[in-house]
């Protein structure tokens, strides 16, 4: 444990590395996916086209392959991000396509009758929508949304793993290969860490779900 | 809210119109777009006085038509990922069957302890577990990798099957027990195989992910299919061939995943008609959320049901 406590500010630095690629990596993929979430559903045929194909090879494609594309490949393409940015455009794009289906399955999840309902009583497009439909849907959402950021956590260890950024996961491989007796410690340390993040969200997830589906 | 068209009134020949403009010029935009990014990677670029050929020049693809590297990608890379992938599903559903059982036992010492392992085991990532197997346990690096990603997908799996259990109908278990049955044997001859059937389609989705996530080997240095084309190959041809190399990785690990992505769906599709044949809307493909709306319905049917 000695382990742990000498090194807790670089355990505490990685960790505010890994808040950090978490936090800039979940709201661009937010932006990311809810834009592509309204391509999804919008009128126009060729948006419908690009969305649902960019999901599908996203969602198909190993983080690893992405992390990799933009820390290795795009500076020999003549980009030079810092790895760090790098990194979190790599967690945004990946995470992306999960973000908009969890939106689309909150929206798909509002009973039809209810947009009916609101369009036989002379309530418009967005008067449905943004009094009927997302109000309902937001609650479906929720907890799925959660769910993206929970895995979103635990996937900010791979841009750590291919090996530039030293957030949690860098900061205990360091550690395990400079105290090599210590090994045990050093990574509970850092499971710990990860932990704190992602148990108390899964269980906000569930509770909500639990929630919401009794009302529904 | 499947049908979008209820929200809206039915287009005129207008809007029709327009909608068809708006369509043909967004298609126009994006292949322009496509074809700049390809032009500019192909634009010849200056670099410390040599010229370098651009990125689709012959020249970097020349080791597309060598047949000894397809059989070194497919023979070690695609072979090294398929046997990680292979052995660790099979780990992984065994024991998922296992911990669900433990999970759902009626004896508080045996759930308790499972329940906090599975929450422990869900909450790190793969990688990190990876990492912990190789350097404690020194199992040397593939049944690292196969361990973790077992141990992993296997606490999911095992967590869809006890919610799986929870949500059959309680009448089944009542009339196994009213013939005569242990409560075991209920579980095991009665109980179980239902659940195993209804989650299936979630334990598929959960494979594509394990095979996603064998790609982690990378980093902890097993040679799997993105070690061996970007490492191994790449400093055999040199690092102007990389992101040729990137790219026969990339349509490799599409070409793999979309087809189990499709079985799964396909599966899932099977069963929802089998076992819910007027429900509507189709389940979440995501596991991990397909895997929320099962734990959630059966945390609904624990306490008995009130919410229908």
């Amino acid at each position: 444990m000695d382990v742990v406590v000498v090194n807790l500010p670089l355990y505490l630095e990685g960790f505010a590395t890994t808040l950090l690629l978490l936090a800039v990596g979940g709201i661009g993929a937010l932006v990311l996916g809810t834009l592509v979430a309204a391509m999804r559903i919008s009128p126009i045929a060729t948006l419908r086209v690009i969305a649902t194909v960019y999901t599908e090879i996203i969602r198909n494609t190993p983080l690893t392959l992405v992390v990799i594309f933009c820390a290795i490949i795009l500076p020999i393409l003549g980009s030079d991000l810092p790895y760090l940015i790098a990194g979190m455009i790599a967690l945004a794009v990946y995470t992306s396509p999960f973000i908009a289906e969890a939106l689309r399955s909150g929206i798909n999840g509002v009973p039809i009758g209810q947009a009916e309902a609101a369009r036989s009583l002379g309530l418009g497009f967005t008067q449905t929508v943004s009094l009927i439909v997302l109000p309902q849907a937001f609650r479906m959402t929720i907890p799925p949304l959660i769910n993206v950021l929970i895995a979103l956590t635990k996937n900010t260890s791979v841009v750590g793993g291919v090996g530039f950024v030293s957030e949690l996961f860098g900061v205990g491989r360091t550690l395990a290969n400079a105290n090599g007796d210590a090994v045990i410690a050093v990574l509970v340390g850092v499971a710990f860490f990860y932990l704190i993040v992602t148990v108390p969200l899964g269980l906000l997830a569930t509770q909500l779900e639990r929630k919401w589906v009794v009302q529904r | 809210m499947s049908g979008a068209g209820v929200l809206f009134d039915a287009p005129g020949p207008k809007a029709r119109r327009l909608s068809r403009i708006l369509s043909i010029v967004t298609a126009i935009v994006v292949i322009g777009g496509l074809g700049w990014m390809f032009a500019t990677l192909n634009a010849p670029r200056e670099s410390g006085g040599i010229t370098l050929p651009g990125m689709f020049d012959a020249v970097r693809w020349t080791i597309v038509s060598d047949p000894e590297m397809w059989g070194f990608i497919i023979g070690v890379g695609v072979w090294g990922t398929l046997r990680a992938a292979l052995v660790a599903a099979v780990l992984a559903v065994a024991l998922g069957i296992v911990l669900s059982l433990m999970r759902s036992s009626t004896i508080g010492w045996i759930r308790i302890p499972t329940a906090v392992a599975i929450e422990f085991f869900r909450g790190m990532p793969v990688l990190l577990m990876m990492l912990f197997i190789l350097l404690v346990a020194g199992t040397g690096q593939y049944w690292a990798v196969v361990s973790a990603l077992a141990i992993y997908n296997g606490a999911l799996i095992g967590e869809a099957l006890r919610a799986g259990l929870v949500a059959l109908p309680r009448g089944q278990r009542e009339a196994a027990l009213s013939v005569g049955m242990r409560p075991l044997q209920s579980k095991m001859l009665v109980e179980f195989p239902q659940a195993f059937r209804q989650m299936l389609p979630i334990i598929v989705a959960q494979l594509v992910v394990l095979l996603k996530d064998t790609s982690l080997a990378y980093i902890v240095g097993y040679p799997e299919l993105l070690r061996v084309v970007l490492n191994n190959l790449g400093s055999f041809y040199g690092n102007r061939f990389l992101f040729t190399l990137w790219c026969i990785a990339f349509v490799l690990y599409l070409a793999m995943n979309l087809t189990l992505s499709w079985f799964a769906r396909w599966l899932a599709r099977r069963t929802d008609r089998r076992y819910h044949p007027g429900k509507v809307g189709p389940a979440p493909e995501d596991a991990s959320q397909a895997l929320l709306v099962v734990d959630a319905a059966a945390a609904n049917n624990e306490l008995g049901g009130q919410g229908r």
